[in-house]
């Protein structure tokens, strides 16, 4: 499915970074506007807020989170790569910033549960 | 080179003015056989009419790239039997460059380019100047160096996304090029190369996915040496000279 | 698409807002812990000049850097291009100004309160 010449470890990196950034600018005006509510209908916020007690928006929660940790410490890898004087170990760091996001995400799972 | 008895199935893309299609071909499978072996034997034995373009057929010249497989690769250098599943072989011309006939590909946007982003030797001196001294230890040189064994096969141009997603994307080794010449010491058009680097084709639209370096058949990291074009111009950009 | 102005501020932005994002996660991995409620959220924000100032930087970068990230993308996986490219990317880099301006101060200095 994915073609031959992708199949190595720093496009995918290229690939879930680039992801995780739509999925996060898709998702910031519904977060802002749902806490301008807080603002102009405090009421209806919290009602909405009642629904973060559910498993399944805690797990979309848990989506959110991951995604923002790996877009900013892939980021910060690329930033490395391009800044920093080069080291070969690139697929280390691109797999490091995975583990990060997903340690960061979890430890906010666990604290929501 | 002794018939092993079995046969490859061989997809062959065939292009003439715009009509392109796959065509299979039953190809003898032999030991120690190479990707123009299969070529080759296609356009002797087969079908005379297959265009297609090598030349040194040792590895030295870049001449005989295409897509093997779905991965650009010079065929001299590809051994059948590291790359045929099932004895299956898929055999394209380079991606994106225009298609001349069959496997035969136009190398003019892929030159133009390499113009077009300055990767030419500008010379700051005279043949009546004393020559420059140049030190091999100097880590500039060593930079140079690092970038200098690009043959302009365009099998990095063929690897990157980027390329063929933007149009005006320079590419893999005209950037690396450019690169090289930025730490020559002896070169005096510096300026308008970080500019020519800078544009909405240039540098700064890498995103270093290294497809390039995982298949340049020279061991050449274009993406190293874009990341150094990107320092060169953002110091330039904030006044710290270089 | 990208040239070496858009460039600069995609990665100026991401360097600002790296360690504010590291202090957004650690508030939210706190601010989690017993369900969330308007009235606790206010009760940490409401009258902070701290907390405006926090928000409304990350606000301001995050709009210029969401705006060239998702710029280079409708240009290199939906081919827009050239007025319609500019309007595009400059109508996100608006959008989450207005949006996330109003919610910093909604959260903030608006007094609306629980």
């Amino acid at each position: 499915m994915i073609r031959p010449h992708r199949t190595h470890a720093l496009w995918y990196a290229f690939l879930l970074h680039r992801v995780s950034g739509i999925a996060l600018a898709l998702f910031l005006p519904l977060h802002f506007y749902m806490l301008s509510l807080a603002l102009t209908d405090p009421a209806q916020l919290d009602g909405f807020l009642v629904f973060t007690d559910l498993v399944i928006v805690k797990c979309a929660e848990f989506a959110l989170v991951f995604l923002l940790a790996v877009h900013m410490f892939g980021g910060l890898r690329l930033m490395a790569l391009e800044f920093l004087p080069w080291s070969p170990r690139q697929k280390t760091f691109a797999a490091s910033a995975v583990a990060l996001a997903f340690l960061i995400s979890t430890s906010f799972f666990l604290q929501a549960m | 080179m002794p018939e092993t008895g079995e046969f490859l199935e061989v997809s062959i893309w065939r292009e003439q003015d715009g009509d392109g299609h796959f065509e299979s071909f039953q190809v003898p499978r032999r030991d120690n056989q190479t990707i123009l072996d299969v070529v080759s034997w296609v356009q002797q034995q087969a079908d005379p009419t297959l265009s297609y373009r090598f030349a040194c057929r040792v590895g030295m010249c870049g001449s005989c790239a295409m897509m093997v497989n779905g991965a650009p690769r010079w065929t001299c250098r590809t051994h059948v039997q590291k790359v045929a599943d099932d004895n299956r072989l898929e055999i394209a011309p380079l991606r994106n460059l225009p298609v001349i006939k069959d496997l035969a590909v136009d190398m003019d946007p892929f030159f133009d380019k390499w113009v077009a982003a300055e990767a030419v030797f500008e010379p700051s001196q005279t043949r009546d100047d004393p020559m420059a001294p140049i030190t091999p230890q100097d880590p500039m040189r060593i930079a140079a160096s690092d970038a200098i064994e690009c043959i302009n096969c365009a099998v990095c141009y063929a690897a990157c996304d980027v390329v063929a997603a933007n149009p005006d994307y320079l590419g893999p080794a005209a950037l690396n090029r450019a690169w090289s010449l930025v730490n020559d010491s002896r070169d005096d058009g510096q300026d308008a190369r970080l500019k020519a680097v800078s544009g909405g084709g240039g540098c700064h639209n890498c995103h270093a996915q290294q497809g390039c370096a995982r298949y340049c058949p020279n061991e050449l990291n274009p993406t190293l040496s874009i990341s150094g074009l990107k320092r060169a111009t953002a110091k330039s950009l904030l006044g710290w000279g270089q | 698409m990208l040239n070496l102005h858009l460039y600069m501020a995609q990665r100026l932005t991401a360097l600002i807002m790296a360690p504010l994002t590291v202090g957004h996660l650690a508030v939210m991995i706190y601010a989690v812990q017993g369900g969330l409620s308007v009235a606790e959220i206010l009760a940490r924000t409401q009258g902070s000049l701290a907390w405006f100032l926090f928000y409304g930087s990350f606000v301001f970068a995050v709009s210029i850097h969401a705006a060239i990230g998702m710029r280079a993308i409708m240009f290199e996986w939906l081919g827009i291009k050239g007025t319609a490219l500019s309007l595009i990317s400059w109508g996100v880099c608006l959008l989450l100004l207005v949006l996330g301006g109003r919610a910093v101060w909604a959260v903030t200095f608006a007094g609306a309160g629980a």
